[in-house]
């Protein structure tokens, strides 16, 4: 298994531009701990007051406050999912499900100050004993933090591309 | 040939309440329940809400037939049977939308949102004989509403849904009565997913609250460090936080009523709704209290209830209000949909709070139901012992006194299996 020892994805200063190959770098980075489940290293690529969404699938515009949505986690949020999932008794992941995940199409949207957005599609590959595997297809879209120390997560969302989740059952793990 | 053995062994001089396995795992209960069951029952179809405007439909499968949900230009709402009389065709199919007129793609023939057959190409083609009066989409047998939640029936001879509903009614009154006009409606964003399980086991599993603490631990853990007790009341002989009750409600329609220690947006504040909470929660339950009195006002905001309209309709009324039904498509999976509902006049504010609340436990990235999803799935595949381990145990609380079976209990359970049991039965 590779291992990923240092945040390296950008060690540029704040006022060098972000790179598209930073950028996949910090994605690349982003899905090897997810899918490592290193989640505690993965909540340090978060800022203070990162949020992590997931809409519904008929309803990929809508906005939490006023639609259904399947994650619709603030910070504090993000920790308790994350210490859900560590903790045996999360039945839906434990034995935690195994991930690859596969992150294309990278693009930096805008860049506005400090804040990147970037695009970028994937597909997540999770398989369960006994003999089952689901295979979550969907796009991106991220509002990066350019900080001294490195690029941080504000904004996380994942749209999934079927017209239903289905087949996936449910979202019990960090997607 | 050897006498099959029973669906439930029922016995309450003894205390003995068995469920065969057989009836969760077999092609032949399902293909029976097809027709004895879903045949016979009223089955929730949708929301007066999820059609507003004349043109509106929404298409979707209704224990497994595909069926058209539609306001006409009439204004009335309508379901059809959604198959081209012609070759048999779905005339509609997109999931939601507004239209005049249904088109089959397959020969042109179109239909009004009124169900009627609107246009046939080239229809001097068919002999004399032809009647495209009576071409007009089908629609089930029956189709009524109880307080804008719209049902169909398949059996024509089936009591009227307000009788069907019976005491039931009540559980949906409390629900409603969070409106101060008396009217909710479904909010956008659909939550769709399968289990592979038998749909049966989800009936259970949405008022079964003796696995909560196991099953649930992490979100009780979740509860406790957002500052709620949820410690249960042990010296009370409950193994949750608060007393629940299991009420029969009779025809095969059951519901929870619990003491409420979760939180509830309309109305019981808890920490994780914030401080700035505090004082828009406790205006919600001053109009309840206005408008219902004390006692109705607290039966709405101070408990939680999860009712089951037999056979597949749930509606949860707890940490928010979710509509959930869920057909199967084989004795072992089944397709689960599922809404939140809410006051139509609530404010911006209020509305964000009940879809916030909804996902703390509820849907496929809710902190509970993944869980339950799992744990149906654990006994789906155990299942697969069942010639060998043919029975489940369903006997706790049996003996007590209606009136004394708690949440915990498996009393409700009983009452739908009982009526499962009769309408298989009957031939």
């Amino acid at each position: 298994m590779s291992t990923v020892s240092t945040r390296t994805a950008a060690p540029h200063a704040m006022d060098s531009a972000i790179t598209r190959e930073d950028v996949e770098s910090f994605l690349y980075l982003e899905a090897e701990l997810l899918d490592e489940w290193r989640l505690d290293e993965w909540q340090r690529l978060l800022t203070d007051d990162a949020i992590y969404r997931v809409p519904s699938n008929d309803c990929l515009d809508g906005s939490p406050e006023d639609s259904l949505f399947i994650i619709a986690d603030d910070r504090e949020r993000i920790r308790q999912r994350v210490l859900r999932v560590q903790n045996a008794s999360c039945h839906a992941e434990w034995p935690h499900s195994r991930t690859q995940r596969t992150i294309t199409n990278v693009r930096i949207a805008k860049v506005d100050g400090p804040l990147i957005h970037v695009a970028a599609n994937f597909v997540c590959h999770r398989f369960r004993r006994p003999r089952r595997s689901y295979q979550y297809v969907g796009s991106l879209r991220y509002v990066l933090v350019h900080t001294p120390s490195g690029l941080l997560i504000r904004e996380r969302h994942v749209r999934l591309a079927s017209h239903e989740l289905g087949e996936l059952g449910s979202v019990s793990f960090i997607l | 040939m050897t006498e099959r053995r029973p669906y439930i062994v029922d016995d309450p001089a003894r205390g003995v309440f068995r469920l065969n396995r057989e009836v969760l795992v077999s092609d032949e209960v399902f293909r029976l329940e097809s027709e004895r069951v879903f045949g016979r029952s009223w089955i929730y179809v949708g929301h007066a809400s999820e059609v507003p405007n004349p043109g509106d439909f929404r298409a979707r499968i209704v224990a497994g037939r595909p069926v058209i949900f539609c306001r006409s230009d009439a204004g009335d709402i309508r379901c059809f049977l959604n198959t081209c009389r012609h070759r048999g065709a779905t005339v509609c199919r997109e999931a939601s939308g507004n239209a005049r007129r249904f088109h089959c793609l397959y020969h042109g023939w179109a239909y009004g949102n009124d169900g009627h057959l609107a246009v046939v190409p080239g229809e001097n083609a068919y002999p004399e004989s032809f009647a495209r009066g009576e071409l007009g989409l089908r629609a089930p047998a029956r189709f009524e509403c109880y307080r804008d939640f719209w049902f169909m029936c398949l059996d024509e001879t089936a009591p009227a849904l307000i009788d069907y509903l019976g005491e039931a009614a009540f559980y949906i009154d409390l629900v409603v009565d969070q409106s101060p006009s008396g009217r909710m409606q479904v909010i956008q964003g659909t939550q769709e997913y399968d289990v592979r399980a038998n749909w049966k086991l989800m009936v259970e599993n949405s008022v079964d609250d003796y696995h909560l603490p196991s099953t649930h631990a992490t979100w009780l853990t979740y509860m406790a460090n957002s500052g709620v007790d949820v410690r249960p009341k042990l010296d009370q002989g409950l193994v949750l936080p608060a007393r629940g009750g299991a009420i029969d409600l009779g025809n095969g329609h059951f519901s929870t009523d619990n003491v409420n220690y979760r939180g509830r947006p309309v109305a019981s504040w808890i920490p994780l709704y914030g401080e700035l909470a505090k004082a828009e929660i406790a205006d919600i339950k001053s109009e309840l209290v206005a408008r219902l009195g004390e006692e109705r006002a607290a039966r709405v905001a101070g408990t939680n209830r999860n009712l089951v309209i037999f056979p597949n309709l749930v509606i949860n009324d707890g940490s928010s209000v979710t509509i959930r039904t869920f057909y199967p498509t084989a004795p072992d999976r089944m397709q689960v949909t599922a809404w939140a509902l809410g006051p139509v006049e609530e404010s911006a504010s209020a509305r964000a709070r009940r879809l916030d609340s909804f996902l703390t436990f509820y849907g496929p990235g809710g902190f509970a139901t993944p869980d339950d999803v799992e744990a149906l799935e654990m006994v789906q595949q155990g299942l697969s012992n069942w010639t060998d381990d043919p029975w489940s145990e369903m006997s706790r609380g049996m003996g007590k006194p209606a009136n004394e079976q708690l949440n915990s209990d498996e009393h409700h359970l009983r009452t739908f299996w009982r009526r499962w049991n009769t309408l298989m039965e009957a031939s």
